[in-house]
């Protein structure tokens, strides 16, 4: 009824080009936006924001950035975790060593700082593709991990080897620290994300994004038509780094407050995010956001059935949820290699067509 | 000879025999990704999940008795019994064929043809997956196992390098029944794949699928086959790790160190394995031992991993692998 393009006339090259070429798309991601800046930050509280809001906005950033290295380019990456990693180090060295400056910069900064680190692990994959290069990117997360637990001056030498996040402020309102609002965590948070989705998704439209795909679809031929492999991959390194890096300074400085680097960003990080854009969708924004609600939200309504509703153990929970996850994950790569995005994009033609299916 | 030049001599025997450790968990990921082109990261979980069983038959634990006890209020543990070592490790096997053809039928079978990083994937959700039913099965604390090894410093050894250089090595007879362990079974492997009707499709198939199918030979009969003894290999490598630090989830981890120790052999070579595993071995051991302590130690965490980013980017197949030819 609503969700056609039909008598959705364009007049100009602009409007023909949009991100959200049909109206109804156009419509519901501006409410999209409406509701998360103009609502949700006065009812918030500090439960949904620490539980749920701000894990789904940080995680959601890093998917992002994984999403353009694995989904658009090709490269698959188990580095995130060490990558988040440098994010967070980054912006506590740069917290501390500036007080006086916008937390904005220092996240921006700490996730270029980020991207810079992650092109200098991207070279091997001018070498080696495929599980090899899964593999040699496990050299980054080990590496990075290992340097920031035993290079004292990472974390200004402080007695038990954790960075912990002093109290800074944006515009005069305080952001980081154990007194900030939760409606200003989150809204800052979510300024980052709705950036990083919009140069993402203008980034994997364009050119660039192009030359991303078809560098996944085939390297060879990619170069042979004018691809340049060498900025292609680099770049793709460099755009998921800047991300990651921005996810991880976040998830330091707004959302843990307190970090231990083994224990936040180990390998296991790295997977979680994997996991967020395969049950999400490769090659997909819109899936980056899917895979990390899905998985964010999964261990909560987990715990609220087994443990407040069934009244099992939180062990007994904890393990259900590997399986659950781990069988997931098989069930998705057997019946939809391409996540929740698909369903999605499935459930949108679809509509296209109803109530007259042909 | 100078303290340190005896010293770096320990260093190397103790990762030589560390190399052959990692080399029994290698071979399991060989063994499948020559055949079916699957690249297993569930092979660490396997071995975990292999060690768990063996103790929890051996020590008459009933399975899943957590889950029972919260769901029924009962409050069953165990049977009471305690099962023979070596009828444990018996069941156990038949236990990990009975994993490898599940893993075959509900997942495998609707994956073929898709992309290898795909397959890759999957194991890794199979890893997640096989992780919870173990813990759920047995419990996640870690359990001591024993199943009669021999265990603690070689006294010969000692007795024969303090003879010799006035000093003693500590070599664990654990490590040393490893070694022995490990050359049996790649020699049995290598005459399995050589000289049985069973071994020689295996190897038909891991050279050509469609060719493999033309002359009557059974895929899914070949992969349940590979993925059994690959699930052998997991109990003897579980078997290993286990009586060595007791079993425990660290013990899957050992999959990620098995990774750098494939890149280096190349991915469908079994000699490749075992060189690759004691490169890594004695490596790791040594950088530890030379450089370690001027960068703070605990360097093993990662030294076998950029070893290999090192050596792929002038090497990408390994040393021993097929040579990578793409074509457009």
């Amino acid at each position: 009824m609503f969700y056609r393009e039909a008598g959705d006339f364009k007049l100009s090259y602009e409007a023909d080009s949009q991100t959200f070429p049909i109206r109804f798309d156009r419509y519901r991601y501006y409410a999209v936006l409406a509701v998360a800046f103009g609502i949700i930050p006065f009812v918030i509280n500090d439960y949904w924001a620490n539980a749920i809001l701000l894990p789904f906005l940080i995680y959601s950033i890093a998917a992002i950035g994984l999403n353009i290295l694995v989904g658009y380019c090709g490269q698959v990456s188990l580095g995130t975790g060490g990558f988040m990693a440098v994010g967070a180090y980054a912006c506590y060295k740069l917290m501390t060593a500036f007080p006086e400056v916008s937390m904005f910069i220092h996240v921006v900064l700490a996730g270029g700082i980020t991207g810079l680190v992650c092109i200098l692990f991207g070279l091997p994959s001018l070498r080696i593709k495929g599980f090899y290069l899964a593999v040699a990117t496990l050299a980054a997360q080990f590496f990075l991990v290992w340097l920031f637990n035993r290079v004292p001056w990472f974390y200004n030498y402080s007695a038990s080897g954790q960075i912990n996040a002093p109290e800074r402020d944006t515009f005069g309102i305080l952001i980081t620290g154990p007194n900030a609002q939760a409606w200003a965590t989150y809204l800052f948070c979510l300024i980052f994300l709705t950036g990083c989705a919009v140069i993402a998704r203008n980034l994997t439209r364009g050119t660039q994004g192009r030359k991303w795909m078809a560098i996944r679809d085939m390297d060879i031929a990619a170069e042979i038509i004018g691809v340049n492999p060498l900025k292609a991959k680099l770049s793709a390194f460099g755009v998921s780094g800047f991300f990651i890096g921005v996810s991880g300074a976040l998830f330091f400085s707004v959302y843990l407050g307190a970090v231990e680097v083994g224990e936040a960003f180990g390998i296991n990080k790295s997977f979680l995010v994997l996991f967020m854009i395969i049950i999400g969708g490769l090659g997909s924004i819109f899936g980056s956001f899917a895979g990390a609600a899905f998985l964010v939200l999964l261990p909560v309504v987990l715990k609220v059935v087994g443990v407040d509703v069934l009244g099992w153990p939180t062990d007994i929970v904890a393990h259900f949820q590997l399986v659950i996850v781990g069988a997931l994950i098989v069930t998705f790569l057997i019946l939809e290699p391409h996540g929740l995005a698909q369903l999605w994009r499935v459930a949108k033609e679809k509509l296209r067509l109803w109530p007259f299916p042909h | 000879m100078s303290d340190q030049l005896i010293f770096a001599m320990e260093v190397t025997l103790n990762g030589l025999m560390a190399g052959v450790l990692y080399a029994l968990v290698a071979l399991g990921f060989v063994l499948i990704y020559k055949a079916s082109g699957i690249f297993n990261y569930a092979q660490g979980v396997m071995a975990l999940f292999a060690a768990m069983t063996l103790v929890g038959i051996m020590q008459g634990q009933v399975p899943f008795a957590h889950l029972i006890n919260a769901m029924f209020g009962t409050h069953v543990h165990h049977f009471g019994w305690n099962v023979p070592a070596l009828f444990a490790i018996l069941m156990t096997v038949v236990v990990m064929v009975g994993f490898a053809w599940a893993v075959q039928v509900i997942v495998m079978r609707h994956l073929v043809g898709q992309e290898p990083i795909i397959l890759f994937m999957a194991t890794i959700g199979l890893a997640y997956f096989l992780e919870g039913v173990a813990d759920l099965m047995w419990g996640s604390e870690i359990k001591t196992l024993d199943v009669g090894l021999p265990q603690g410093i070689n006294i010969w050894i000692d007795e024969t390098t303090f003879g010799i250089f006035g000093y003693g090595f500590f070599i664990d007879n654990l490590d040393i029944v490893a070694t022995v362990i490990a050359a049996l079974l790649v020699a049995g492997l290598v005459l399995f794949s050589q000289y049985t009707k069973q071994g020689r499709a295996m190897r038909a198939v891991a050279d050509d699928h469609q060719a493999a199918l033309s002359v009557g030979i059974s895929l899914n009969f070949i992969w349940v086959l590979v993925w059994s003894v690959a699930g052998f290999v997991a109990l003897v490598a579980g078997i290993m790790w286990g009586t060595k630090s007791g079993v425990q989830f660290s013990l899957s981890l050992i999959a990620l160190k098995a990774l750098p120790v494939l890149m280096l052999g190349g991915f469908t070579s079994i000699p490749g394995a075992i060189v690759g595993g004691l490169i890594i071995g004695v490596g790791e051991k040594l950088f530890e031992f030379l450089i370690g302590p001027l960068v703070g130690g605990a360097t093993e965490n990662w030294f076998a991993y950029v070893l290999a980013l090192l050596f792929l980017v002038f090497r990408p197949q390994g040393l021993f692998g097929e040579k990578i030819i793409e074509r457009v």
